[in-house]
């Protein structure tokens, strides 16, 4: 059977009389549709985390706000769901209209709620969530309770930037909170410094981030930082001589901590004696790793993403690689020790924050995150509540709610007590803070040292 | 010259896994005419089975011949009935329809299975991927040098269960009957009814077969990467989809032949190159073959058809 006339014969009932160049463009035409609809889930998903179900509903209220108001894009919601929504969200809309007037300040959040990275999203609107029900709580900010839209990006850049979009020029948010990755964040922050929409990252430590402008913030360390960490500690508490990378050369993140590493642990006595690459998404590593085993490092960096991780270390093991593995802070989550098993026990890695970090705060944090989602709070729900606490500061200080005012009240940000650390904005917008260094047991993350930025 | 002979070692065990989930679009393309767009979800479902078994037999520490067994006959047992399922409630119904109509209902199964299985209650799993327990615990048959060349015993394994699940679906076709009712419902379905054969039970015979060799074909992708994900069905399923084309869609043999010269050409291209190529490249060959030889490598021999 003619594979040309494959989609011709799928698309009517009768066989086509002959065979000329349209079935063939047909043909690669739905291949390359196919491909794309690989990439892009129909529909986008979009939920409310807001503290109030009442102003602003869980889900599709975002749609229901659109057909209401403007009738833009085909969100495709029911007329009597826009009419069931409308007496609720009309509040919520006439606040985004005149941002000084109603009884809401609209926040946006752009997370990665489904896909590859799922507990990075989940786990940074459930601190975010969290930090806004502790603001209302007390009032609110300038009077006003906070409402936070949530889309999904479902970890990919492209749709953070449709996400984006769709909060500025639809929903009129006031200041963005996200992303968690930093490729996602890089798409995200060119729109933000465009229409002068503050944006927060709550967690995405490419330096490239906040360089695209002067609205972008972060209330993280940066890359550099966390590899000059991981060399610091491989070479002073680890005596490691060599060490191998196995980068994602997909991922800003990646590179960014791949750079440092080399540059520290070479200037500190050590040699990197081999550097591998995968793509984000790869499952069978194998090639790598066998490339990697001959060179037989003390230490394998692996500056990646945990579900890659989890694989790689299982890949590792199978293969007989010796080496103690390294990480980042994007190995953080629960996940890793289903995936990971046993392989990824006895490996380190770099973060923002020790789940046993005895502060009042981060203790009282902790409580409150527990009784609220029944888990322990990882780094992320950490640092999306302190992003939260930093932006309703931000508010409540800010002249107006105007872009620029918002702006520059975040940037005066000065020893804001998170529950990841104090706080400081330097004049690159950037948070500075230690790093800790966490060991990984059997399903729990422990405390090794803590490694303070040079001075 | 190792990493040549390792390369094609890991290129003939992945090609062989795509080689047979082809089976199951060609075989489906050959009775109804349908591409089957779900048929690469269907697999990601008995994936899942097959974990779910292999997790209550005690994860890990599974790895026992009856374990494996047992993983894989419920996989393939549950998939062939979610096949069925698809066939007799999404197809069937528009049988009569124009073939538009089915082909977008399978495009709209398949997202409905990927996406759903994202969804984190119930029985569904979650986004996340989740580790495959090593049912067959995997250690080294073959070592060459210093890893210059590895045979891993899974690889055998897998490669073993292909063969073995291509020769009986080749015997199937043309030595039994319900092969004969398949061929000729495949050459003329409604002359194939009219001579007495049950077309209904014949078709639906098709999809449990093709989901049940998806199901096998999952799992041992499942052992090669350790790990399952709702994304799989998607991702595998192109790739076996390129590679009926490639052979020529509705030829088994074909369909083999497409597999492996997919998984050797993917192979070839991530050793050499850079996995960011891989893709690029499969389909590249794909647009040369369609562009040279549009029938596929072996379309022009239609003479038995499945």
């Amino acid at each position: 059977m003619s594979a040309l006339r494959l989609i011709s014969d799928s698309l009517k009932s009768n066989r086509p009389k002959g065979a000329g160049s349209r079935p063939l463009v047909l043909c690669l035409g739905l291949g390359m549709a196919l491909v794309v609809a690989c990439q892009k889930k129909p529909g986008e998903g979009a939920s409310e985390a807001s503290p109030e179900r009442a102003e602003v509903s869980k889900t599709g209220a975002g749609q229901a706000v659109h057909s209401g108001q403007a009738a833009t894009a085909g969100a495709g919601a029911g007329a009597e769901a826009a009419a069931a929504e409308k007496p609720a969200s009309d509040s919520a809309a006439a606040a985004l209209g005149a941002p000084e007037g109603g009884d809401v300040i609209l926040l946006g959040e752009v997370g990665s709620l489904t896909g590859a990275q799922a507990t990075f999203g989940i786990s940074t609107r459930n601190g975010i969530e969290l930090a806004i029900r502790d603001i209302n709580e007390k009032g609110g900010v300038r009077g006003k309770k906070l409402a936070v839209r949530v889309y999904d990006n479902q970890g990919k850049p492209e749709e953070s930037a449709n996400a984006m979009t769709r909060l500025i020029a639809q929903d009129k948010v006031v200041l963005i909170l996200g992303e968690v990755a930093s490729t996602n964040s890089l798409a995200m922050a060119p729109k933000a410094q465009a229409s002068q929409v503050p944006m927060i990252s709550p967690s995405s430590t490419n330096p490239k981030v906040t360089e695209v402008g002067d609205y972008i913030f972060r209330v993280c360390f940066i890359d550099p930082f966390q590899g000059f960490v991981m060399a610091k500690f491989a070479r002073d508490h680890l005596k490691a001589t060599s060490a191998a990378i196995l980068k994602d050369q997909k991922s800003d993140y990646s590179i960014g901590l791949t750079e440092v590493f080399t540059e520290q642990f070479t200037k500190l006595g050590g040699k990197v004696v081999s550097t591998e690459a995968y793509a984000q998404g790869d499952t069978d590593f194998r090639a790598q790793l066998t490339a990697i085993r001959r060179t037989k490092p003390d230490v394998l960096y692996i500056p990646g993403y945990y579900t890659d991780v989890g694989l790689i270390a299982r890949q590792a093991k199978q293969l007989g690689v010796k080496s103690v593995l390294l990480g980042s802070d994007g190995w953080e989550s629960a996940k890793l020790f289903e995936l990971g098993g046993t392989a990824i026990e006895g490996s380190y890695l770099s973060n923002h924050y020790a789940m046993n970090d005895p502060s009042p705060a981060a203790k009282a944090f902790r409580e409150k995150y527990k009784a609220a989602y029944g888990a322990t709070p990882d780094s992320l729900a950490a640092l999306g509540y302190d992003a939260a606490m930093v932006a309703a500061d931000a508010l409540a200080r800010a002249k107006d709610l105007s872009g620029p005012s918002v702006r520059d009240a975040i940037a005066a940000t000065k020893d804001f007590p998170g529950v990841a650390g104090r706080i400081s904005l330097n004049d690159k917008r950037n948070a500075v803070k230690p790093a800790v260094v966490l060991k990984v047991g059997n399903g729990t993350l422990e405390y090794v040292t803590t490694i303070q930025p040079d001075a | 010259m190792s990493d040549f002979a390792q390369h094609l070692i890991n290129g003939i065990a992945s090609g062989t896994i795509y080689a047979l989930v082809a089976l199951g679009y060609t075989m489906v393309y050959g009775v109804l005419k349908l591409i089957n767009f779900a048929h690469g979800d269907v697999m990601m479902v008995g994936c899942y089975m097959g974990y779910a078994v292999a997790q209550s037999l005690g994860g890990d520490d599974a790895s026992s011949f009856l374990g494996v067994l047992l993983v894989f006959s419920v996989a393939m047992a549950g998939c062939g009935l979610v096949g069925f399922l698809v066939e007799r409630f999404g197809y069937r119904p528009l049988r009569e329809k124009p073939r538009l109509t089915a082909l977008i209902t399978s495009i709209g199964i398949s997202f409905t299975l990927s996406y759903g299985f994202q969804l984190d209650m119930g029985f569904l799993p979650g986004a996340a991927p989740r580790a495959f327990p090593e049912i067959i615990r995997p250690h080294e048959l073959f070592v060459v040098g210093d890893y210059d060349i590895v045979i891993w015993n899974w690889q055998v394994i897998s490669f073993a269960i292909a063969i073995v699940m291509m020769l009986g679906l080749q015997f199937l076709v043309y030595r039994t009957r319900f092969g004969r009712a398949m061929r000729a419902v495949s050459f003329d379905p409604k002359t194939a009814g009219l001579m007495g054969i049950a077309t209904d039970r014949v078709i639906s015979g098709t999809f449990i077969l093709g989901s049940s060799l998806a199901a096998c074909a999952g799992l041992l992708y499942a052992i090669k990467d350790t790990a399952v994900q709702p994304m799989m069905g998607l991702y595998v399923g192109l790739k076996a989809f390129v590679a009926a084309v490639i052979g020529g869609i509705g030829h088994v043999p074909g369909a083999v032949v497409g597999g492996l010269l997919l998984g050797l050409i993917e192979e070839f291209v991530v050793g050499y190159t850079a996995s960011t190529w891989r893709d690029a490249v499969a389909f590249g060959f794909l647009i040369v073959v369609l562009l040279g030889r549009p029938e596929g490598l072996f379309g022009k021999a239609v003479a038995e058809k499945v």
